[in-house]
Order: C-alpha cells, then structure tokens, then sequence
C-alpha cells in the first residue's frame, strides 16, 4: 500500500497526489491482463466435461492417424466366408461379419473415412461461412440484403434432402470420395456459420475501438480480419465444433443411404447398412460400430457444449 | 400486424423460387440425358425419347422448363412419374403417412421434453439437471439410423412389444415407436430449451412475488414459470413440424413407411426427376410455410416482439 500523502516529483506542471483509486489501476494492470481466452482456459481446466469430452476426441484422432496400433488384422483381406456371422474369438473380440470380416478391425479403420469428411467439411464451412457471414454483417446494406437471402434460400432446404439430390448428380456420383463429400456438406452447411458469424460481427461492429482503428486510418478489411472477425471467435469455434459432429453423423446416414462414399470405402454407415439384413441373427455386427459413431460425435457435442459454456455465454439457450 | 404479414410473405417468395431452382437446376440440367434412367442399358428407342421429351418439356430451353414446371406446380399439375402415375396421386397417398408420423414425433418430443426440461430446469445446478443435461447430449449425439435400429432390434425383435416394420395403411399403433425415434433427437433439444427457459424464468422477479404472496408451488410453477418459458419451446415445435416432414426419409427407410420420404429415396435411386423435384418442392413448402407461421405465433405469444 503505498502512503496517501507520497508526492511524485516527475510530474512537471505541479505535484499530484497519487490517490487510492489510481494505486489500485496500476496494481491491477502489473498482474496478468484477462481476456476472453485465459478466461475461459481457466474455466475449461475445471470442467470434468470438457477434461472428458476432450481426451475422448483425442482417443479418436489417434484411432484415426494410427489404426495400426489398435489392431493389426486387415479391414478387408482376411475375410474369410467361414467365419460369417461368427462369435468372437481369440485375436478377434467382436466376432465376425456377415462376410466373415472382423468386425473390431472394420470399426477401428472406419473411423477414418467419417472423421476426415467430418474435418473437410467443417473447414469449407468455415472458410465460406465465416467469409460470407462476415461481409454480410460488416457491410450491411445491399451486400447484407443478397447474402441473406441466399442463405434463407439454403436455409429451406434441410442438410441430408440436399447432399442427397446433390450426390446423385452424376458428376457428384462418378467422384464420389471423402473431398467430394466434404464439398457437398459444406454447400448446403454453410448457411448456419455465416448466420452466426454475421450476428457476432454486427455485435462489435460499432465498438469504440473499430472506431479507433477506421479514425487511425485502416483499411475495411483489413479492420474486417483483424479487428472483427476474432472479437467474433467465440461463438464461430463453438458452432464449428458442434458441426464436426453433425457432418459426421450426416457422413454416415449418406453412407448408410448408399450415396455418400464409394462401397470400396470403409465407413461405419456402410457397415451399418450391411448389417441390417441380419439384424435378428447378428445383431453384433450393426451394433459395434453405431456405438463407435455415436461415441465419436458424442465426444464433438460434448467438446462444443463445454466450449459454449466458456466461450460464449450468451449462446447457452439454444 | 397486416404490414408485417405482408412482408413476411414477400421475403418467402425469393426463398421458395430459389429452393425450387437449385433442385430442379441439380435434377434436370446437370445429367446429360434425364430419361437415360428410365430405359436402362439398352437404351430409349427415339420414338420413346421424343414422347418423353414433350412430356416433360425437354426439347425446350431450360430456362422455359423451369418456367412450365413452375406453371405446373401452381395448376397443381405436376405430370407422370416414371411409371406413369400422376405425381399428385401418389403424394395424395403417401403425405398423411408422413404427417401423421410427424404429429405423433413432435407430441411425444412436446411431452416428455417440456416434462424433463421443467425439471431439470427447476433443480438447475443439481445432480438431476447435469444428468438430464448429459442425457440430451447422448441422444442429440446419436444418429437417427442408429436409434431406429437399435429400438427396433429391442423393442420390435427382443421384447415384442410393437411391430419392428410399419404394415400398409400405417395404422396408428405401428407408428408409434418411429415417431418416437423420429423425435428423440428434437426432444433433447425441446428439453434443453425448456431447462435453460425456466432456469431464467425461476429466478425472476414475478416469480419471487408470486411465491412471497404464498401461491402454492404448484400454481406458482403452472401458471408464473412455466406459461412464461413456453414461448421459445412453442416456436421450436413448430418450426421442427415442418422440418421433420422433410427429415424423415431414414425413419421412413428403417420402418418401412410408405411416406414421402421413403418416395423420394426411392425416386432419387431411380432418377426420376420430375418426382424428385415435385417431393422437394412439398417439402420446401412445408417448411417456409411452417416458419411462418412460427413467426406470426411468436408475435402473438410475445406481445413484447413488435411489427416493425
């Protein structure tokens, strides 16, 4: 506490007293600056869900970088049509396909195909929604007026119907793959990152200090993508996770469908789909890999669930 | 109210138009030869070819297609599918499968996620709000094929109970265990609505008087809390209505419902365009009209949300 009489003699037009309240500034100022992101790191840290939901998403890349660690047998050449429908056995703990293939090889390897469509597809959302979203909300006007049209026009038609009638055109078909897949989610899962992106830049866009950059002279968009766009981070990570998740999920039911990934592919939707027939004699091999998907998206959901608590708090009623 | 009807309607125009073209645009322009699916490998003889080129306007400029197709969908004449049955007969058969499915989804997600959301909501930062939270994770993370299947296994082949496949007519009692699958997924999020929308509600001032006036709980709770926290629930209800329309083609796969959703997968596998495109456009419909009318209750029930 320094004393309340302690005159500065720098000052030159006349001796200050230095006050309680201007003590307290500078102290505060000598300890770390808060921010958002130490903030909500401080937060995360104690957050069992977040602990959880992120070591279970760090389980899956490693499943989906090295499959070979899990398991040595291959996906698909050991099948063997003797061993169809068969119960576990030594070397292979979940039995046997319908085609005699084993199941705990296919689930781990099929966690590949889904995650990296998942991955792609998040990111050309992101890269088209946070791009779109964000002239929308900065320039307002008539470029808002357009941009928010098309994404009404998107809006109307629901994910899976349009990567569906978009996957059965035939140039779409005959490229079928895991970057083809990522294109078609990411053009009809655009809409909802631009519309949150657009939201969070209107929010700051008349902020003090965006005034302070356009009065020192800076460019629109150069203020665009270093001023707004990262004040504006917040909810746009929450929704990308949470989309990882839902463009998984959609990965697998296009799949599933048979018109998302080639059938020499291996995805945990064209494992499921194989299965149904003999749902009632061997139920095992449908049932592995839905529980690894619905582990794998859970651990997204999960993820983004405890970043929008930390992140953006005023996200939390949807 | 009339100037906010009538803008609200302007802006669906542009919506409705374009959601029509990108599926039409995707259906007929971008396929080589739209009646090749039709014929198979041999191939259309030109006499066939020629007749299935008037019928569907396929000799004309796209543009001018798309123009007739519009003028189609206004007389309500959408023409033949592939088999040569009028499309309007066959969504005249197969929508009240798909709706009723729907009513019985969004009934079964309005009950039981308004039910468990009051109570989460009520007990917010208990034990019994954290695992309801985690439990509408878990059902939010499962996909809709996985939940069908595994119900279907356990309700429909170990346990009996139901029917594991919806029979012809789709009588009511075949559908239930779809449309609770249908909308396990939306009741997670009805249910996350309703907890966050009472959480707020609970601690409110009008709230607190009502309580000190000494109401009974349970009137404090009918009456202040909940009638109060109901209006975002309601306004999602009704959007998902419209949405789980169009979202049911893998309910209606799993199950075996003869609804629109099963027609279109069915069209799409074929490439029947003209069916295709007049599905998606029902759909499109149900929707925007749906948002609508979502948008004019929300005026209604928040007399705080002006016209302007």
């Amino acid at each position: 506490m320094p004393e309340p009489q302690k005159t500065v003699t720098e000052h030159f037009v006349a001796p200050v007293l230095e006050d309680q309240g201007r003590a307290g500034i500078e102290n505060q100022l000598d300890a770390k600056p808060s921010n958002l992101w130490r903030d909500a790191w401080k937060s995360l840290r104690k957050n069992p869900i977040f602990i959880i939901s992120a070591l279970l998403m760090l389980f899956v890349l490693f499943v989906v970088a090295f499959p070979g660690v899990f398991t040595s047998a291959s996906p698909n050449s050991n099948c063997m049509l003797s061993n169809a429908n068969g119960s576990p056995t030594d070397g292979h703990p979940l039995g046997f396909t319908n085609q005699g293939c084993d199941i705990y090889a296919r689930v781990v390897h099929g966690a590949r195909a889904s995650v990296l469509v998942g991955f792609g597809a998040t990111l050309g959302v992101l890269v088209l929604g946070v791009i779109v979203g964000g002239l929308a909300g900065f320039f307002g006007g008539w470029v808002d007026a357009i941009i928010s049209r098309v994404m009404d026009i998107f809006f109307a038609i629901p994910l899976i119907l349009g990567a569906i009638v978009l996957m059965s055109v035939p140039v779409m078909r005959q490229n079928a793959g895991i970057v083809t897949l990522a294109i078609v989610l990411t053009v009809f899962g655009w809409p909802q990152m631009a519309r949150i992106t657009r939201s969070a830049v209107l929010e700051v866009r008349h902020a003090e200090f965006i005034t302070a950059a356009r009065s020192l002279g800076m460019g629109k968009l150069s203020i665009l993508f270093k001023h707004v766009l990262p004040n504006a981070a917040g909810p746009i990570i929450v929704i990308a996770t949470i989309s990882l998740g839902i463009f998984i999920v959609a990965e697998a039911t296009l799949s599933f469908l048979g018109i998302g990934l080639p059938p020499s592919m291996l995805s945990w939707g064209h494992d499921i789909s194989a299965a149904q027939p003999q749902l009632r004699t061997n139920p095992e091999a449908l049932l592995w890999p839905s529980l690894m998907l619905s582990v794998t998206v859970l651990s997204f959901m999960m993820l983004g669930d405890a970043l929008r608590d930390a992140l953006d708090p005023k996200g939390r009623t949807q | 109210m009339a100037w906010y009807l009538i803008r609200r309607i302007l802006q669906m125009i542009p919506v409705f138009f374009g959601a029509i073209f990108i599926v039409y645009f995707l259906m007929f322009a971008t396929s080589g030869d739209p009646t090749a699916a039709l014929c198979g490998d041999r191939g259309c003889t030109d006499a066939t070819k020629a007749a299935l080129e008037a019928q569907y306007n396929l000799d004309q400029p796209f543009i001018v297609q798309f123009l007739l197709y519009l003028k189609g969908v206004f007389t309500l004449d959408l023409g033949k599918n592939f088999s040569g049955r009028p499309i309007l007969s066959v969504i005249a058969d197969t929508f009240p499968n798909t709706v009723k499915l729907a009513i019985i989804a969004v009934i079964f997600e309005a009950i039981f996620g308004v039910l468990l959301g009051l109570i989460a909501g009520l007990r917010k930062g208990t034990w019994y709000d954290s695992g309801l939270l985690f439990f509408s994770l878990i059902l939010i993370s499962i996909p809709v094929f996985v939940l069908g299947f595994v119900s279907q296994f356990v309700f429909g082949i170990k346990l009996g109970w139901t029917s594991p496949t919806v029979g012809s007519g789709a009588p009511l009692t075949d559908l239930l265990l779809p449309g609770m699958v249908l909308g396990g997924i939306s009741l997670a999020y009805v249910l996350r609505l309703t907890r966050n929308s009472v959480a707020e509600t609970r601690d409110a001032d009008h709230v607190r008087t009502a309580t000190a006036k000494g109401l009974s709980r349970r009137r404090v709770i009918n009456v202040h809390v909940l009638r109060n926290s109901m209006i975002p629930v309601v306004t999602f209800l009704g959007a998902d209505l419209g949405a789980l329309m169009g979202g049911a083609i893998v309910t209606e796969r799993i199950f075996n419902i003869n609804g629109i959703g099963n027609q279109l997968y069915r069209a799409i596998n074929l490439g029947d365009g003209a069916m295709v495109v007049s599905l998606v456009t029902l759909i499109v419909i149900v929707f925007v009209l749906a948002n609508l009318l979502v948008d004019l209750l929300y005026a209604v029930l928040d007399p705080r949300i002006r016209y302007a």
